[in-house]
């Protein structure tokens, strides 16, 4: 795995438990991309659903690996994370649109509709971001 | 155009961006004349009953937006799948979408098993979802349907709540029609009875509640199909609106024709030929 990727993997994985802050560089908030903060807004979420929205996919996945690791052993959830994990990197650059077919497939999302299909469409946002600041932020390099 | 502050693609789903600006705008609102636009709400009363072949549901169809009524023929009475039909209290948004969903994930189950999906699974779903967003989705659901284990009724609250009875009324009517509904309910009624006694309790939640009100809708559902009869009664306060203000043609009598031949005569003449291959 390329280890300067390694930084933004870190981002994707762990699971946030506060507010995700724009770090800029030397660790001090990013005023020019991000804005003014205001310490109200970091710490507490704005809306009941907020971070529970954020997180359920991760914890839904971790209730099930847990689940199953309990009922079969360890090389259960160890053989279907090793494919998640393959079928994470079948994707495009990060500003361009990726379909996720082998994700969505190996998940079972293919085979039911919810609120992330219909509202909020990635490929009909209207802000689009900069190539190079997408790259770079997906490398960890900034 | 390009944003240089993005960063990612935005998460599909719940934005909730705009928390934090409505929450400011209500309270610089609370103090000036002006009120935020209410959600359209069902305020109703959709009530069931199980029967000796089947069930019946039934509903009124008035959905009101604070105190105005929003719509006089709302259908509350929603299609989840050829032997399930779901009735919707609450926000008329929320339960709209909501059935949405639910039909659209029973219709794929079908299309890969190639069976009609199961009450339970409906209702399985359904909690799901609701709980998922812990009430912030308001709709208070009545399902009703016959499958290959018998005939059911469930009642699915906001929060994700079940309950398995053989009659039901939810909504803001709900207690006048409960009030019927224990009355009259005897197990393994007779299909017409069945009909009459949800009428009757729809009727009294009309009667007595300002939230609903004009027609009664009744669907009933059977092993051999399903009748969705919509009004099955209207009520007695029609309003006598047109709908359209256009004349009839002969409306007005003509009194004198007169006829002026306009006389052209041809000045130039010419022929140009186009190619039909």
């Amino acid at each position: 795995m390329n280890t300067r990727g390694l930084r933004s993997q870190l981002k994707d994985s762990v699971p946030v438990t506060g507010m995700g802050q724009q770090v800029g560089a030397y660790g001090v908030q990013d005023t020019l991309r991000s804005g003014f903060s205001s310490v109200k807004n970091e710490l507490l979420p704005s809306h009941a659903l907020e971070l529970s929205e954020k997180n359920f996919q991760l914890n839904q996945d971790k209730m099930n690996f847990s689940n199953l690791r309990n009922i079969q052993g360890l090389h259960a959830p160890l053989k279907l994370q090793m494919e998640y994990r393959a079928a994470r990197q079948i994707q495009r650059l990060p500003f361009l649109q990726s379909s996720h077919l082998a994700l969505d497939t190996l998940k079972g999302n293919d085979e039911s509709i919810s609120f992330e299909d219909i509202l909020n469409d990635p490929s009909q946002s209207e802000m689009v971001g900069e190539p190079h600041i997408m790259m770079e932020y997906k490398l960890g390099l900034m | 155009m390009a944003l240089s502050n993005v960063v990612e693609t935005p998460a599909s789903g719940f934005n909730f961006e705009n928390v934090c600006r409505n929450v400011a705008l209500e309270g610089l609102l609370q103090g000036g004349q002006t009120k935020a636009p209410k959600p359209m709400k069902t305020g109703t009363t959709i009530a069931g009953v199980l029967c000796k072949n089947g069930v019946v549901l039934g509903a009124d169809t008035r959905a009101t937006s604070g105190e105005v009524v929003a719509d006089k023929m709302c259908a509350k009475i929603h299609y989840i799948s050829p032997n399930i039909y779901c009735c919707g209290a609450g926000t008329a948004a929320d339960t709209e979408k909501t059935t949405d969903l639910l039909s659209s994930n029973l219709t794929i189950f079908s299309m890969n098993s190639g069976r009609n999906p199961r009450v339970v699974m409906a209702v399985n779903i359904l909690q799901d979802m609701l709980f998922r967003y812990r009430g912030q989705i308001g709709a208070s659901l009545i399902l009703g349907g016959v499958d290959c284990t018998g005939n059911h009724l469930y009642k699915v609250g906001p929060y994700g709540s079940i309950d398995n009875v053989p009659y039901l009324a939810m909504g803001s009517g709900d207690l006048a029609a409960l009030g019927i509904l224990e009355d009259r309910f005897k197990a393994d009624m007779e299909m017409e009875e069945a009909k009459e006694l949800v009428r009757d309790a729809i009727h009294s939640g009309i009667m007595s509640d300002l939230g609903s009100g004009n027609n009664i809708d009744i669907c009933v559902i059977t092993k051999q199909g399903v009748d969705y009869i919509r009004p099955y009664q209207e009520s007695e306060y029609k309003d006598k609106r047109q709908r359209r203000y256009k004349y009839r043609p002969g409306t007005t009598s003509i009194l004198t024709e007169k006829i002026v031949p306009l006389e052209l005569e041809v000045v130039q003449e010419t022929v140009q030929r186009m190619d039909t291959a």
